[in-house]
């Protein structure tokens, strides 16, 4: 919103909730990126450190909601304002989820570590990964400029992701059919996938939350899918 | 993830009725002044509606346009047509004692007149109607229950209704409302000088109100007007610059300078 409010203090308010999530935007997102490579590199401090980032997350939620409340309590918002606070409120809500992606996908370092990530798998995880931090990263710097059309395109985007994930649950089955003693390592990496797939479907939820904020209304139309893996189990039967 | 509802898509409880009011292309002049610019909205029946804006920006103009009361001074006149039920009230042929007392108005200020709370009330039934005693002791407390005062008054009817609480006295001026049986009730800011809990009982009063009267609402507090209207006007310089569901108006109104105005952004 480019004009300014009568009293410079409510002003203040808003920055400050925008200014947070954009912080909580980068740590989570920081904390993806460093599980997978964690994942991949079997880097257990790494693991360790995306770990306890979380608690740091937590509480960046806990600070933005408590805020947004004061805020609410004492400005009684109005029509873009409270669009405003609430997609705030909504936008932590995801960015916190998004980071405990990030954590589990860390944890599950040491389990996987026994068996070791094969190349070509590993290769997979990343570019999925990089597809939905790619996501994750435009939706917050288009939370900076507010581009209602780029929300949109980034929502609609989401399938990729969504493809993406459901070849590298195909290559994962193969992979435990082949050798059974691959399968402990390989159920973690498909929680692996599952989880960065996840991440894109935050991106998404956060990118219609800006959509509602600078439009007044929801985004129109389902957003697309291409994650089948629902109905994968008649494949290989 | 939840589904996002979008505010404007929220139905209105009960479907709004027919027009009460029909304004076309209405202007007003203080003199030289023209105040009111080309309005035209229509009010539905049995509903309340909110007129809000700067000040100066019309609303309460537009609301003494609704029962002639700017006939009382001078050089102040009206053109075009207000419609109510499909009559202009604006034709020279019209009654104007008819007319007020079909629309009802309370002001901002409680103005009790200086007799005692039944004769307040009792006043403004004589000047229209013929009524035994017995009669009027039932429109007294009718009129009395209706505003939600009867409870605190029931045992003092005769001492003064000066005599009475800040909020308690704007109730006695919408009981006295009531009691002349209006259609159409207009409010100028008629909480702007209670306390938080007065208020209250004032909006709980308009809730009740608007089964049956059409109900109009001049008021500068728009968490107000976002609590008891259904539709919502914004006014600005003499304009009409946006009407539509309250809940719109409040979440994700059209125009900029209705956004900037609910916001704050501009004085």
């Amino acid at each position: 919103m480019p004009s300014t409010h009568i009293l410079s203090a409510y002003d203040e308010e808003l920055q400050y909730l925008a200014r947070r999530i954009s912080e909580m935007g980068g740590l989570a997102e920081q904390m993806c990126a460093q599980g997978v490579r964690a994942l991949v590199n079997s880097d257990a401090a790494l693991a360790q450190k995306v770990i306890s980032d979380d608690v740091i997350l937590d509480q960046m939620e806990r600070e933005i909601g408590e805020k947004a409340i004061v805020t609410i309590a004492k400005r009684q918002p109005m029509a873009g304002d409270l669009r405003e606070i609430i997609g705030t409120l909504r936008i932590a809500a995801d960015l916190e989820r998004v980071g405990d992606l990030g954590k589990n996908t860390a944890k599950r370092v040491i389990a996987v570590q026994s068996g070791g990530v094969p190349r070509k798998l590993a290769r997979g995880l990343e570019h999925l990964s990089e597809l939905a931090l790619e996501q994750l990263k435009e939706v917050l710097d288009v939370y900076v400029t507010r581009s209602p059309e780029k929300a949109e395109a980034i929502r609609l985007r989401d399938e990729e992701i969504d493809a993406m994930y459901t070849s590298l649950f195909r290559e994962l089955l193969t992979y435990m059919m082949e050798d059974p003693r691959n399968i402990t390592s390989c159920t973690h990496l498909l929680f692996c996938a599952k989880n960065i797939e996840r991440i894109g479907d935050h991106a998404t939820n956060i990118a219609e939350t800006i959509f509602y904020i600078t439009t007044g209304h929801a985004p129109e139309g389902e957003r697309p899918k291409d994650d089948t893996s629902n109905t994968l189990g008649a494949v290989n039967s | 993830m939840t589904q996002m509802v979008s505010l404007d898509k929220i139905q209105p409880q009960q479907s709004v009725g027919q027009p009460k009011i029909e304004i076309k292309n209405l202007n007003f002049y203080y003199g030289e002044t023209k105040a009111l610019k080309n309005i035209s909205l229509q009010l539905p029946e049995r509903s309340v509606t909110a007129f809000i804006g700067p000040s100066g920006c019309g609303k309460s103009t537009l609301l003494r346009v609704l029962n002639r009361i700017y006939e009382l001074y001078p050089k102040q006149r009206a053109e075009g047509e207000v419609l109510v039920d499909g009559k202009n009230i604006l034709d020279r042929d019209q009654d104007l004692n008819l007319l007020r007392t079909k629309v009802g108005m309370v002001f901002q200020k409680p103005t009790p007149f200086p007799m005692s709370i039944y004769e307040n009330i009792a006043f403004g039934v004589r000047l229209y109607e013929q009524v035994s005693k017995s009669e009027m002791d039932e429109r007294v407390e009718a009129a009395l229950r209706r505003a939600a005062l009867w409870n605190e008054v029931k045992d003092k009817l005769h001492a003064g209704g000066t005599s009475l609480s800040g909020g308690q006295q704007q109730r006695l001026c919408i009981a006295r409302t009531v009691a002349v049986k209006p259609e159409i009730i207009l409010l100028d800011e008629p909480a702007s000088a209670l306390d938080p809990l007065s208020t209250a009982k004032i909006e709980e009063l308009i809730d009740e109100l608007r089964a049956d009267y059409t109900i109009v609402i001049v008021t500068h507090n728009m968490q107000q007007a976002a609590r008891v209207s259904r539709q919502t006007a914004f006014m600005y310089l003499g304009e009409l610059i946006e009407f539509d569901d309250t809940a719109k108006i409040f979440t994700s109104p059209q125009e900029k300078r209705t956004q900037d105005y609910v916001t704050g952004r501009f004085g």
